[in-house]
Parts: C-alpha cells; sequence; structure tokens
C-alpha cells in the first residue's frame, strides 16, 4: 500500500486515521541491510555479467574497473528508486547522497591503490642490491643503480635542513615568544606566502642567486639545498609556532616566577616541553621536500657519477635519477624504466617512513593528556 | 636600558619592574629576530633577483623565444592559459570529491575510523610528484585512451570533448586527472577540519526536527563550512599551478591555445615549461624561462592571497558572532 507516492507529512496530522502512505510514521521503511544488499547484488551482478560477456566474446576484454563502476551506478539508481516508492522524495534524496560521499571516498581509494602496487610491482623488479651500491657510471643497458642519487639527496636533503631549521625554529620562537607589532605581522604574513611558492619558482631563485656569484649555466648541490630551504622554511615555521602555542603559559609563568631569565625559559622549559611536536614538524618538513624534482632538476643538474661534495659541481637526486631514467633512455627502454619504477618505490619507502617516524613520535613522546 | 647594581632591585618610578636584562637574553632575541628577518630578506631576494634575471627577456627583440616569432609576451601567454586551465579542470574534479571524502570521515564514517581514514587520504600526498608523473604517464594515459575515443565519437558535438582523440592518451584532461588526485589530500583535509568544527547543538538540533543526514548536514555542515570549502579550494588550485614532474611527464605540449581536453596538441603550463626546457637553455632563453616563473608566482600569489582574504573575513565574522 505504500506504493503510492506519499505526501509530505503535513497531513498525517490530520485526524488519527490511518491514510495510505501519507503518514510519515507508518510510511515504509526499507530494512536495515536493504542498501548495502543491493549493492552488493549490482557489484555481484555487474562483474558476473561482463565476465560471462569477455568470455563469450561479445567485448574485447574484461575490465574490472568498467564493471565496478557500471555496478556502483546501477546500485545508486536502483537504492534510489526503490527508496523513493518505499519511502518518500527525502528518504530516497538522503540515500542518494549518503551513496554519492561513500563513493566519492572509494573513488579516492582508487588512484592509490593504483599507484602503491604498480610502484611495488613495477619496481621490485630491480630493487636489489646492485641498486644500492652502483652509480650510473658507464653503464649502458642493463644494471647500473641509483648509489649516486641517493648519496646526493641525503646530502642535498640535510642541508638545506641544516639551513632551514635554525631559522624556521628560531623565527617561530620570535613571533610566539617575543613578536608583537609590525615585524611579527610582516612575519606571519610572509610565510604564509613562501608557502605558497611554487617548487620550481624556488628552484628559479636558487639559480637567480648562484649566477650571480659563480657565472651562467652554474649547477651544484648546494644551490638545491638553497632552493629546498625555501620550500622547507615555512613548513618549519608554521609547525613549529602551533606546537609553542600549546605550551602552557602557566610552566613559562612558573619559571619567571623562580626568577630564571626569559632566555634559559625557553631553551630549558618552552622547547623540551614543544620538543615532539617540533620534531615532528620537522620530519614531515623532510618528508615533504626529499621528494621535490623541479627545483633540483634545474639548479643541482642531473649526472651519471657519485658525488660526494656539494659545494661543485652537477648532483644526482633520487627523484631526478627517477625522472632522468624515464626521459633519457637508452636503446634498451625496459632497463631504463625499470630503474626508474625501483627509484620511485625507493623514494615511496622513504617518504612513508619518515610519515611513519613522525607519527612515532607524537604518539610516543606527546605530553600526557589531562595534566 | 637598566644595569642595577648588584644585589639591588631595580627602581620601579611607573609601577612597573623593569626586567633585569641578561646577556643571554639579548643574544637570544637578536637571533630570533635575526631568523625572522632572515625570512623577509630572503623573500625579497627571491622576487628581487627574480625580476632582475626576467627583464632581459621582457625587452628582448621578437623572435628570441622558442615557438613563436612574437615577443614575451606572445610566448607566455598560451603558457598561463595552460596552467590556468589545467589547474581549473583539475580543480572542477577534485573540489567535489573532496567535500564528499571529508564529509564521509567527518560526519558519516564511525567515529573511532575517523582518523583512520583521514591518514589514507594523507598517503596520497606522500607519493612525490615525480611518482605521479611516472604513474599517470605508463597507467592512467593509456587506459583513458578508449574513454577519449568514446568521447570524441558520441560527445564531440561539445567543443571541449571535439576530437580527434588522442592515441597516447597524454592530454590536458589526464593531467587534470592527476593533478586532482594530488591536490584531493589537501583540500580533504582542510575541509575535515572545518567540517568536525560544526557545532554539536546546530546538528543535535536539525536531528530534533526531523531532519535526514542529507538534510542535516545542508542545514548546518554546510552553512558553517562554505568559506572554509571555498579558501581550501583556492589554496588547492594554487598547489595545481605550480605542479611541475607530473605535467611535465603526461602532456605532449604545443604552444596553442585550446580549450578542447582530449586532442593530441594541448596548451602546456609555465612549470613544466620550464623543467622540459631549462637543462637545455641558455643566454636570453634562460631570462625568458625566469620571467615565465616570475609570471607563474605572480598567478599563485594572487590565488593565495583570495584564499588567505576569504579565510581572515571568515574568522572576524565567527568572533563577531
Amino acid at each position: 500500500m505504500t506504493q503510492t507516492a506519499p505526501r509530505p507529512a503535513t497531513s498525517s496530522r490530520s485526524a488519527g486515521a490511518p491514510v495510505d502512505g501519507a503518514n510519515a510514521y507508518v510510511s515504509g521503511r526499507l530494512p536495515r541491510w536493504a542498501a548495502p544488499g543491493l549493492t552488493a547484488a549490482c557489484l555481484g551482478g555487474a562483474i558476473t555479467v561482463m565476465a560471462l560477456l569477455a568470455a563469450a566474446g561479445a567485448i574485447a576484454e574484461f575490465s574490472l574497473v568498467l564493471a565496478i563502476a557500471i555496478g556502483t551506478i546501477a546500485s545508486i539508481v536502483l537504492v534510489t528508486a526503490i527508496s523513493l516508492m518505499a519511502e518518500g522524495r527525502r528518504a530516497a534524496t538522503n540515500r542518494f547522497m549518503i551513496a554519492l560521499v561513500i563513493s566519492a571516498f572509494v573513488l579516492a581509494l582508487l588512484p592509490l591503490v593504483s599507484v602503491l602496487s604498480t610502484v611495488l610491482v613495477n619496481g621490485s623488479a630491480r630493487f636489489d642490491l646492485e641498486f644500492f651500491t652502483w652509480s650510473m657510471r658507464s653503464v649502458i643497458g642493463e644494471g647500473g643503480g641509483a648509489l649516486h642519487a641517493i648519496v646526493g639527496t641525503l646530502q642535498i636533503t640535510a642541508w638545506a635542513t641544516l639551513i632551514s631549521v635554525p631559522i624556521g625554529l628560531f623565527a617561530a620562537i620570535y613571533l610566539v615568544e617575543y613578536g608583537r607589532g609590525p615585524l611579527a605581522r610582516a612575519i606571519t604574513f610572509f610565510v604564509d606566502v613562501m608557502t605558497g611558492i611554487p617548487s620550481i619558482v624556488a628552484g628559479l631563485f636558487a639559480y637567480a642567486l648562484f649566477v650571480l656569484i659563480f657565472g651562467e649555466g652554474v649547477r651544484m648541490g648546494f644551490a638545491g639545498s638553497v632552493a629546498l630551504s625555501v620550500l622547507m622554511i615555512p613548513v618549519v615555521v608554521r609547525s613549529s609556532e602551533e606546537m609553542l602555542k600549546l605550551v602552557p603559559d602557566e610552566l613559562r609563568e612558573a619559571a619567571y616566577a623562580l626568577g630564571v631569565p626569559k632566555w634559559l625559559t625557553i631553551a630549558k622549559v618552552v622547547l623540551p616541553t614543544a620538543a615532539a611536536g617540533i620534531i615532528t614538524g620537522i620530519t614531515l618538513a623532510i618528508a615533504r621536500v626529499i621528494g621535490e624534482t623541479a627545483p633540483l632538476l634545474i639548479v643541482a643538474g642531473f649526472t651519471a657519477s657519485m658525488n660526494y661534495t656539494v659545494f661543485s659541481e652537477r648532483m644526482q637526486s633520487l627523484p631526478v635519477f627517477v625522472y632522468t631514467q624515464y626521459a633519457n633512455p637508452g636503446s634498451d627502454v625496459e632497463f631504463y624504466l625499470e630503474r626508474a619504477w625501483a627509484g620511485a618505490l625507493t623514494l615511496i619507502i622513504i617518504v612513508m617512513a619518515l610519515n611513519l617516524i613522525a607519527r612515532l613520535i607524537t604518539r610516543l613522546f606527546q605530553p600526557k593528556a589531562g595534566r | 636600558m637598566t644595569t642595577p647594581a648588584p644585589g639591588q632591585a631595580p627602581a620601579a618610578p611607573t609601577g612597573q619592574i623593569d626586567a633585569v636584562e641578561r646577556r643571554g637574553d639579548r643574544v637570544f632575541s637578536r637571533i630570533a629576530v635575526g631568523a625572522g628577518t632572515a625570512i623577509l630578506v630572503a623573500l625579497a631576494a627571491v622576487a628581487v633577483f627574480l625580476i632582475a634575471q626576467s627583464l632581459p627577456a621582457l625587452w628582448a627583440p621578437e623572435g628570441s623565444f622558442r615557438g613563436t616569432d612574437g615577443t614575451f609576451w606572445d610566448y607566455v601567454a598560451p603558457l598561463a592559459f595552460g596552467t590556468v586551465w589545467a589547474a581549473a579542470l583539475a580543480l572542477l574534479m577534485a573540489v567535489p570529491l573532496a567535500v564528499g571524502i571529508a564529509l564521509f570521515i567527518s560526519h558519516y564514517a564511525p567515529r573511532r575510523l575517523a582518523q583512520p581514514l583521514g591518514y589514507i587520504i594523507d598517503l596520497l600526498a606522500a607519493v612525490p610528484s615525480v611518482v605521479y608523473g611516472l604513474w599517470g604517464i605508463t597507467v592512467l594515459a593509456p587506459a583513458t585512451v578508449p574513454l577519449y575515443e568514446w568521447l570524441a565519437e558520441n560527445a564531440g558535438w561539445f567543443p571541449l570533448f571535439a576530437g580527434p582523440a588522442s592515441g597516447t592518451g597524454r592530454t590536458v584532461l589526464t593531467v587534470a586527472i592527476v593533478l586532482a588526485v594530488m591536490v584531493l589530500p589537501i583540500i580533504t583535509a582542510l575541509c575535515r577540519e572545518v567540517f568536525v568544527q560544526t557545532p554539536t547543538l546546530h546538528q543535535e538540533a536539525a536531528y530534533a526536527l526531523g531532519a535526514t543526514w542529507w538534510e542535516m548536514v545542508r542545514m548546518t555542515v554546510f552553512p558553517y563550512a562554505r568559506s572554509g570549502i571555498i579558501s581550501a579550494s583556492m589554496l588547492g588550485l594554487g598547489r595545481a599551478l605550480g605542479e611541475t614532474m607530473a605535467v611535465a611527464m603526461v602532456l605532449s605540449p604545443s604552444a596553442i591555445i585550446s580549450f578542447a581536453v582530449i586532442q593530441s596538441e594541448n596548451p602546456s603550463t609555465i612549470a613544466a615549461n620550464i623543467a622540459l626546457n631549462f637543462p637545455e637553455s641558455a643566454g636570453i632563453q634562460v631570462n625568458a624561462l625566469i620571467a615565465t616563473g616570475l609570471v607563474l608566482f605572480v598567478i599563485t600569489l594572487v590565488v593565495n592571497s583570495v584564499a588567505r582574504w576569504i579565510v581572515s573575513r571568515h574568522e572576524r565574522s565567527l568572533e563577531s558572532r
């Protein structure tokens, strides 16, 4: 009896007499299993039909993604339609939107799974000892490795960290502990501006700076470090500032009350309290810049040889290694691509590890809640 | 200022006790001020050096740039268009998706799952752009070819999908998809942050009035979070505008202005153009590339400033409530 389209609940107030499908309290309600059940049925059905069609030769090949897409759309339409008939317009809209929201999340997982699985599958082919112990010097075709790129990445990132952390940390200390007036406002504003600098522009800046000193066509690992610190400083400032703000004022006041000078209060009370958060922020900042390609491609250049000094000559880095292996393959393309994927896998592992370490630091060293 | 005699408290004529100035304090505060000033100096240096290096390109004679006979502005116009166009397409895909995901995490998924689900989306941000580029060119681009052929055949009357479809999939639409994936975690994280701040009382009031879940979201979450969504999108746009490697690796570029998204001739972006051409450039070409970088800087600066302005206006309106 609920098949007639239910009118809004206003008419349900008329007397106490049950009106067919008009009463929101007695109108139909789909059982809890209806939506998940229908979705599963649609997905299963779509995959089965597709597989059968593919087996029968009606369509060229079986595509799981296409089948799931068709099944999802079918289930959304079906659930909405049934809900519209049984439950009314408002409930149907609700179910439709919930279905969209869930699909959005699942849709976002597709590229993630695809990227990670491709990198894992393609990268494991050359993820061997030779990859980590050889450079690409005089290597044509098979073999070779990324030792020079890994050394370069570590050195360039280490120098970038050495530049960014003192500047960023002390700027954050200034903003939280000293900063009043126009200078503090200017720094806050320009740190915001700096956050938005595209990485390639940071590379161009480092090039423009080093051209003044070393002349045209300069390529040097340290220039890459400068470019990376332009990207890293705002991240360090922001995260450290937030952490320093979290330190309760009572701690500072207690220190002052005991006659501790301000700078010792900051060094011995404020910084240790915020240390876990600050280190987490720095780790995340490193994770952000270690995968940067564009600025290093411009100012650090690329090379096939080892280079242990950041202050002279071209220096390979892992992201640029991945790019050059892909972009300038020799005659045997597959070997170059395999190395590119292995480099990508190494890079992802490093970045994920840094993220994981950051989370662990937060979890292990977080001051206990409720203090 | 005051160097009080030892053992004697500093005089307090105004009723306020002047703090004792110690050498450590002075050194420490100077270092802090110095670090803050260094940031300002660095940013000023960025602007000055970029401008100084790009001036020669602005006055260079016609015909000294790649792919055009005209002046610098003829050179940069298609690139600037491509930059904005690809980023806008990416945003068109990413924003609805990000809002949906943020809603799912903040208001639909069980509370215990919210944080792990957020981490999963954040994983997308942990993948370096060069890996996205590699994935885009080897996995995504070939996978999109049948879709583009179908679109060109069946929706070719719509100017955006005009044929002939690219045979490699290295089109501006593929680039936009990759960019959308890359900016998705940023927009999602920012949206989530504002969504969870929606006052619980508003939500409970909506439910008490008999609202369904979606009606609750529309009545309480969206009005509250509107400016947050806009500024998150703008920040995502800023990120998409400056993205380099994914575009450089996926797109097959040409110096044209075209709205068609699935053809093999696509406008390149400023960042990708710099990355592709910089290693082999010298002389005036380098100046030209740096000048385009300056244009990119200005574009992202404007976009980010608008985003910040929206946020600050929103914060003020919240405070006055």
